[in-house]
C-alpha cells in the first residue's frame, strides 16, 4: 500500500514537471500581457511534430529537440508580433477569440502536415525501470530535463541583463520603456521562450501519451489547474502547483476518482481554486481601481 | 437595442421573411437539405444562448457544448429510458439545463473575464470523460451512445419526417426568439448588458448583480439545452465523442461571427458552423478548423461586431444617409467590445 502510493506521488512528481514546464509557459504570457495562451498546447504539440520530423530524418535526438525548440521560438515571437501585437490593450472577448481561433488553426495544420494518425514518439531514455522499481527510465529522464528547463529559466531571469529586461518589461511597461528597455520585443522574447519551453514538455509527454494532434490538450488543463493553484502571475508558484497537480492528478486517479474521471479532476481543482483562493497560493491579490 | 428592433414595420418583415424562409425549403427542398436547414436552425438557438450569456451579459463561456450535450442526452434518455415522446422531452431538458446552468452560474460570480472563459473552456474538455463514465452507462450507453427513432408527422399530416422536423424545430426556435427578443429589449435585458458594460455602476443603480447574472446563466443554459435536445432529435444519435470541446469551440465560432450581441446574426453565424465545413471539408480534413481559425481571427480584427452588427450597422448607414449613422457609429447593443474594461480580476 504504502509503496504504491509512493509509486504514485513519484510518477506523479514525473508529470508534474510536464505540467510545471506548460503552466510557466502560460505564467510567463500571463505576467507580461495578461492573456491566458489558450493556444499553449496545440502550439506544443505542433513542435513535438516540428522535432519528430526532424527524428525521422535522421538527427540524433537532442538535435532534433534543440531544432524544434529553435523553429518553436521563431514561431513564437512572429505569432507575438503579427497577432498579439495589436491586441495589447484590447478588450477580453477579443484577445479570447483571437487565442480561439490560433488554437484551431494550429491544431488543423498539425492535423495538415502530420496527418491525425497516432504516433509513436521515441525517449531518449533507458526503457528500465530505475530508483528501485519506483520510476521508469523516461520518466526519471524527463523529470530530470524539466528541471534543468525550470532552473535555467529561473538563472536566465534572475542573472541575465536580458532576463532583468524582461522582467521590467512585465512588471511595468511605461517606465521600462522610459529606461530604454524595448518593451514589445520582450514581450515578443518571452512568447518565444514559452513556445520554447512548450516544445520541450511537448517531446517529453510524446513517448508516454502518444502524439496526435490533440495530445495536449488534456495536459493543458492540467497547467491552467497548476498555473491557477500557485498563482497565475507567479513563476514559481505555477511550476509548485504543476507538480503539486501532477501528485493529485496520480493519486486521485488511483484511489479516488479512477482514470476516466481524470480531467473532471482538473476542473474541480480549477474550479475550487478559483472559488476559494482566486490568487493562488503563491500569487499577489490583483486590486483593481475603478 | 438589437438589431432588428428599429421600427414599426421590422416585426412584421422578421415574420414574413420566416414565414419564406420556412415554407420554401418546405416546398423546394430535398430531405438532406432540410436536415441540414434543421441543424442550422438547432445551431442558431444554441448560438442564441451563448449570445444572451456572452453578448448581453459579458460572461464568456467557452464551454456551452456542455449544455448542449446535457440537453442532448436528456432528451435520448427520456426518449429511450421512459419511452416519452420527443415532444414531451423539451420541457424537461429545458428544466435541468437551466437547473444546471444556474448552479454553474453561482461559481461563474466570482469568476470574471479571463477566467470564466477558462473554467468553461475545462468544462468542454471534461465533458466526454463525464458522459462515458461507466457509473451511468445504464443511461447513456457508454461509449456507444444511445440510439433514437425520428419522430413522425402526427395527425396524419402529409409531410416526411425530415419534413415535419423541420417544422417542429423552426416552431420552437420561433417561440424561442420571441422570448430572447422581449427579454433582450426588456428590463432583465437592459439590467444584462448594464453588467456587461459596467458591473459596479449597475449595481450601484439598483440592479442585483448576482440574481441577474444567474438568471442569465440559467436562461443560456437552458436555450443551448434545448438546442442540443432538437439536435439529438434531429441526429438521433448521442454518443459522448459528438460532444467534445469542438462542440464549444465551435458555438463560439459561431457566436463572435454572427456577432456576439446580435440576436439576428445567430442565425448568420449557425449558417456559418453548418456550412462552411461542409464546403471546406471538399478540400481537406484539417481544412475547417483552419478557416473557422483564420475567418475567428480576421472577425477579431476587422468586423468586432461579427457580420450581424456589421450588415446592421451597413443598414443603417444606408436606411439613414451617411451625417446620421457617422455621428452614432454604433449601437451600444452591438458594440460592446470597444467599452468593456480591459481585463482584471477585480476584488472588492
Amino acid at each position: 500500500m504504502l509503496a504504491g502510493v509512493l509509486h504514485q506521488i513519484m510518477s506523479g512528481l514525473a508529470t508534474g514537471g510536464i505540467y510545471a514546464s506548460v503552466a510557466l509557459a502560460l505564467v510567463m504570457i500571463y505576467q507580461a500581457t495578461h492573456h491566458v495562451n489558450f493556444a499553449q498546447g496545440e502550439m506544443a504539440t505542433f513542435s513535438t511534430y516540428i522535432a519528430l520530423t526532424f527524428i525521422n530524418l535522421g538527427f540524433p535526438y537532442w538535435v532534433a529537440l534543440a531544432g524544434a525548440v529553435v523553429i518553436s521560438f521563431v514561431i513564437g515571437v512572429t505569432i507575438e508580433r503579427v497577432l498579439m501585437r495589436p491586441l495589447a490593450n484590447a478588450p477580453v472577448l477579443a484577445s479570447v477569440g483571437v487565442f480561439i481561433g490560433l488554437l484551431l488553426i494550429i491544431n488543423s495544420m498539425s492535423g495538415f502536415f502530420f496527418d491525425y494518425t497516432i504516433k509513436q514518439f521515441p525517449s531518449p531514455f533507458p526503457d528500465h525501470p530505475m530508483l528501485g522499481g519506483y520510476l521508469s527510465g523516461h520518466e526519471l529522464g524527463s523529470t530530470a530535463v524539466t528541471l534543468i528547463v525550470l532552473i535555467s529559466v529561473y538563472l536566465f531571469f534572475r542573472h541575465t541583463r536580458l532576463g532583468l529586461a524582461m522582467r521590467a518589461a512585465a512588471f511595468n511597461a511605461s517606465s521600462s520603456r522610459l529606461v530604454g528597455v524595448r518593451v514589445g520585443w520582450m514581450l515578443a522574447l518571452g512568447w518565444g521562450l514559452a513556445a520554447g519551453i512548450g516544445a520541450i514538455a511537448g517531446c517529453m509527454v510524446a513517448p508516454v501519451v502518444f502524439l496526435d494532434p490533440n495530445m495536449m490538450s488534456g495536459i493543458l488543463l492540467y497547467a491552467f489547474a497548476g498555473a491557477l493553484l500557485g498563482g497565475i502571475d507567479s513563476p514559481l508558484g505555477a511550476v509548485l502547483g504543476g507538480f503539486a497537480v501532477g501528485v493529485i492528478e496520480n493519486l486521485g486517479g488511483a484511489y479516488l476518482v479512477g482514470t476516466e474521471l481524470k480531467l473532471t479532476l482538473a476542473l474541480i481543482i480549477i474550479v475550487a481554486v478559483l472559488i476559494i483562493k482566486p490568487s493562488g497560493l503563491l500569487g499577489r491579490r490583483v486590486y483593481s481601481r475603478v | 437595442m438589437t438589431n432588428m428592433g428599429t421600427s414599426a414595420r421590422t416585426p412584421w418583415l422578421v415574420a414574413v421573411l420566416a414565414l419564406i424562409g420556412t415554407v420554401w425549403p418546405l416546398i423546394g427542398f430535398s430531405n438532406y437539405h432540410l436536415f441540414q436547414l434543421t441543424l442550422v436552425v438547432v445551431y442558431a438557438i444554441a448560438i442564441l444562448g451563448l449570445a444572451l450569456l456572452t453578448g448581453f451579459n459579458g460572461q464568456i463561456s467557452l464551454g456551452h457544448g456542455a449544455f448542449y450535450a446535457i440537453g442532448a442526452y436528456t432528451t435520448a434518455i427520456l426518449m429511450t429510458t421512459w419511452n416519452l415522446p420527443y415532444w414531451a422531452t423539451l420541457p424537461v431538458s429545458a428544466l435541468v439545463c437551466a437547473l444546471v446552468g444556474f448552479l454553474v452560474g453561482l461559481p461563474a460570480l466570482r469568476l470574471e473575464g479571463l477566467y470564466l472563459a477558462l473554467t468553461t473552456f475545462a468544462l468542454a474538455v471534461a465533458v466526454p470523460q463525464v458522459l462515458k463514465y461507466k457509473l451511468f452507462d445504464n443511461y447513456t450507453g457508454g461509449v456507444q451512445g444511445l440510439v433514437i427513432d425520428k419522430p413522425e408527422a402526427p395527425f396524419g399530416l402529409p409531410l416526411s419526417p425530415d419534413q415535419w422536423l423541420f417544422l417542429f424545430t423552426v416552431a420552437v426556435a420561433v417561440v424561442l426568439y420571441i422570448v430572447a427578443w422581449n427579454i433582450v429589449r426588456g428590463r432583465i435585458g437592459r439590467a444584462m448588458m448594464a453588467i456587461r458594460d459596467h458591473a459596479m455602476a449597475a449595481e450601484a443603480m439598483g440592479i442585483n448583480l448576482p440574481a441577474v447574472k444567474t438568471s442569465a446563466f440559467a436562461l443560456s443554459a437552458m436555450y443551448t439545452g434545448l438546442a442540443g435536445s432538437l439536435g439529438a432529435i434531429a441526429v438521433q444519435f448521442v454518443a459522448p465523442d459528438s460532444f467534445n470541446v469542438t462542440v464549444s469551440l465551435f458555438l463560439f465560432v459561431g457566436l463572435i461571427v454572427g456577432g456576439v450581441a446580435s440576436i439576428g446574426g445567430t442565425l448568420i453565424g449557425a449558417a456559418f458552423i453548418e456550412f462552411v465545413p461542409n464546403l471546406a471539408d471538399l478540400v481537406s480534413k484539417a481544412a475547417p478548423g483552419a478557416v473557422y481559425g483564420v475567418i475567428l481571427i480576421a472577425v477579431m480584427f476587422l468586423m468586432p461586431a461579427g457580420v450581424g452588427g456589421g450588415l446592421y450597422m451597413l443598414w443603417r448607414k444606408m436606411a439613414r444617409g451617411n451625417a446620421v449613422a457617422t455621428e452614432q457609429p454604433a449601437d451600444p447593443g452591438v458594440a460592446p467590445l470597444s467599452t468593456r474594461p480591459a481585463p482584471r480580476m477585480t476584488k472588492t
